[in-house]
């Protein structure tokens, strides 16, 4: 025991003296988490909270792009900029530069007369089908009138697609006023009463979001929830460039042999190793969970909820860590060198991270890669976190992930002691 | 007298060498003895130091420390010697304290025992002034005499020198050297290598040459001197080993 203490004691002495290694396993991870929180919050406020600055170039003078315009602020999503100039493409282009504005609708000349048009002809139609009025021939086409969409690249196409989705819902909105008014007006030769077009055409269906917990609580999933674990599983696994190259150094130097003539065993050393480490990643956990706790609201960061199971938590991050740790000591016994064990280790991590849903959420990957994530230790962690997390779940709840992460976790180890087998150095 | 270290008829070949490097080599050293290795480049020495260290597994034949059998693979017998390799075998991030403690925690001594060994040691070594500084930023004699100091940490009863005073400047190797002699005066057998032949001339008791992995001779200097006519160490190395190049690689 002593001798395992005399090791313990020796690599915490050589952790804090190395100044660069500590800032690649503290600084980074919690700068990391800091950045990309920030960014995905003011990403989720954009979507959720701010209003996207739309330039709307009027270049018709008639009811319905009056009522499209007023639809259009009725949506709530929108910072809407008007003009009434005839801009060419250039000019709208030039003009939403100008005004910083990430799309651009122009309504062309006629637009007002063609709704018109086609209202009177589904009017028509329909009264033809009730054996109310005879049919007249149409007057429309297919292609009835188009608005053109102007959009900065930066949007992103599943971004566009969800505000082209509310410009239709305002179109089909001021089309359904002009049918609705030109049918009451073909049966009763009198205006459609304001307070029946709102409730014919206005009463929509309210939608009630509810996020589902397996505690029943009602903790809403926000850009904290989901990066705050993750960016904590990757700090944990990037410690391979620190514990793996360590490893190598150690192998490489004269006092490994002096520690191989001694009469005691290297597995010693690498359990030593091991709980220092383990020491490293719960300090890592404790250290990036606190910023999320306290530090986030203080910035204006949504706060980081700690779930309600802390037993859950703590099994969880010991799991993920000692997973974190085989890795990165499985990488430092077959490196030959210390540049070998930070190039792949860091590679390798950034690919598993990928991988494993820490940069793109797993849902959105490619059917394939469904498949593939799963042979990411980093996934299974990342589910760990997310029952306890986002799901709120208790310790029967990630089971089911954990006992992936400990099969991986003793693969790893066992091959670790092989090759230090293979290589006489135990 | 007894034997500190009896090897017999010992063979060893690296897994991807097709010719031994130690042929039936035998030797036999005495308790108390100042025994010198010399042999050029490539001649095995290093290898049979390895093996006497447990740093590689020999093939066949048979080696007694200190009475006790040799086997492959095992570290009982680990605490019964020392070693001082060539390079320098500590932490450079540590200081000279703290790699003795964790040195003498391996070795199996007690948390006293070490702090006690270490206060003699740095005072002998005069390395007391810089104990807690990181050996990192040590002189090239004074990171010798700390890896001296690991070595001979848990008092061991034969010593394992690797080369160890090169590149030190001659106050530090006479400095080694005499702590060498005290420490034989106090009953540890000396089993040395080195390139440094007028300093092995003033240390060693009993000499050995060794070529190809095989011993070509060993005796006491004068007797050596005496049968093959040479005048100092030096003449008798080139006599028995000629003057061409042997360099060597694994």
């Amino acid at each position: 025991m002593f001798k395992l203490w005399a090791a313990i004691v020796k690599d915490v002495k050589i952790l804090i003296r190395d100044k660069v290694g500590l800032t690649f396993m503290f600084a980074m991870p919690i700068l990391l988490v800091l950045v990309i929180t920030s960014l995905q919050s003011s990403t989720f406020e954009l979507v959720n909270e701010n209003k996207v600055p739309l330039l709307v170039c009027n270049k018709d003078t008639g009811v319905a792009s009056r009522q499209l315009i007023q639809a259009l602020e009725k949506v709530g999503m929108f910072n809407l900029h008007t003009t009434n100039q005839n801009l060419n493409g250039q000019q709208v282009s030039d003009t939403m530069h100008k005004q910083n504005a990430l799309i651009a609708l122009v309504i062309p000349a006629n637009f007002s007369a063609k709704i018109a048009l086609k209202a009177k002809d589904v009017s028509d139609n329909a009264l033809n089908d009730f054996g109310v009025k005879e049919k007249t021939a149409s007057q429309t086409t297919d292609s009835l009138y188009s608005i053109q969409f102007y959009y900065h690249p930066v949007l992103q196409a599943s971004y566009r697609k969800s505000i082209q989705g509310a410009l239709r819902s305002a179109l089909q909105l001021v089309e359904s006023k002009q049918i609705l008014q030109t049918l009451y007006f073909s049966l009763n030769e009198k205006k459609l009463p304001e307070s029946l077009e709102n409730k014919i055409v206005n009463n929509q269906i309210t939608i009630q979001e509810i996020p589902v917990s397996k505690d029943g609580s009602k903790t809403i999933p926000n850009a904290t929830q989901h990066n705050v674990p993750a960016w904590t599983i990757f700090a944990m696994f990037f410690i391979v460039t620190s514990l793996g190259s360590n490893l190598v150094k150690e192998k490489l130097s004269g006092s490994f042999i002096r520690l191989k003539t001694l009469p005691t065993n290297y597995l010693v050393a690498l359990f030593s190793k091991q709980i220092t480490y383990m020491a490293v990643c719960l300090t890592q956990i404790i250290v990036i969970f606190s910023m999320g706790v306290w530090l986030f609201p203080l910035i204006g960061l949504p706060a980081l909820n700690i779930p309600n199971d802390i037993l859950a938590l703590i099994i969880v991050s010991i799991v993920c860590a000692w997973c974190a740790i085989s890795y990165a000591q499985c990488i430092g016994v077959f490196a030959q060198t210390q540049e070998q064990a930070n190039g792949f280790g860091a590679v390798s991590i950034v690919l598993l991270a990928a991988i494993g849903g820490i940069l793109v959420p797993s849902f959105a990957m490619p059917h394939s890669f469904q498949v593939l994530l799963k042979f990411s230790p980093m996934y299974w962690c990342l589910e760990s976190y997310y029952s306890l997390f986002l799901e709120r779940g208790g310790l029967h709840d990630v089971f089911k992930n954990i006992l992936p992460l400990l099969t991986i976790a003793i693969i790893l180890q066992i091959i670790a002691f092989l090759g230090l087998k293979k290589k006489s150095l135990i | 007298m007894s034997l500190a270290l009896d090897i017999n008829n010992l063979n060893f070949r690296y897994a991807e060498q097709t010719k031994n490097c130690l042929q039936d080599f035998s030797l036999q050293v005495e308790t108390g003895e100042r025994f010198g290795l010399f042999g050029p480049n490539g001649a095995g020495k290093t290898t049979l130091m390895h093996i006497l260290t447990g740093l590689v597994s020999f093939n066949n034949g048979s080696i007694k420390l200190l009475g006790n059998e040799l086997n492959n693979n095992k570290k009982s017998l680990n605490n019964l010697f020392g070693f001082v390799p060539q390079d320098f075998s500590f932490y450079q991030e540590l200081s000279p304290v703290e790699n003795l403690n964790f040195f003498g925690a391996w070795c199996g001594l007690s948390k006293p025992e070490i702090k006690k060994r270490s206060e003699e040691l740095l005072e002998t070594l005069n390395l007391t002034d810089v104990r807690n500084k990181p050996v990192a930023k040590f002189s090239g004699g004074m990171k010798r005499r700390v890896n001296l100091a690991i070595g001979v940490l848990n008092n061991p009863s034969i010593l394992f020198l690797d080369e160890p005073t090169v590149g030190v400047d001659i106050q530090t190797r006479h400095a080694i050297i005499d702590y060498l002699k005290q420490l034989n005066q106090n009953g540890t057998t000396l089993f040395y290598t080195s390139h440094q032949l007028h300093e092995a001339e003033s240390l060693c008791t009993q000499i050995a040459l060794i070529d190809e992995g095989k011993l070509i001779a060993c005796n006491s200097l004068p007797n050596l001197l005496a049968q093959h006519k040479a005048t100092n160490l030096e003449e008798l190395f080139l006599t028995l080993t000629g003057k061409a190049y042997r360099d060597s690689h694994v």
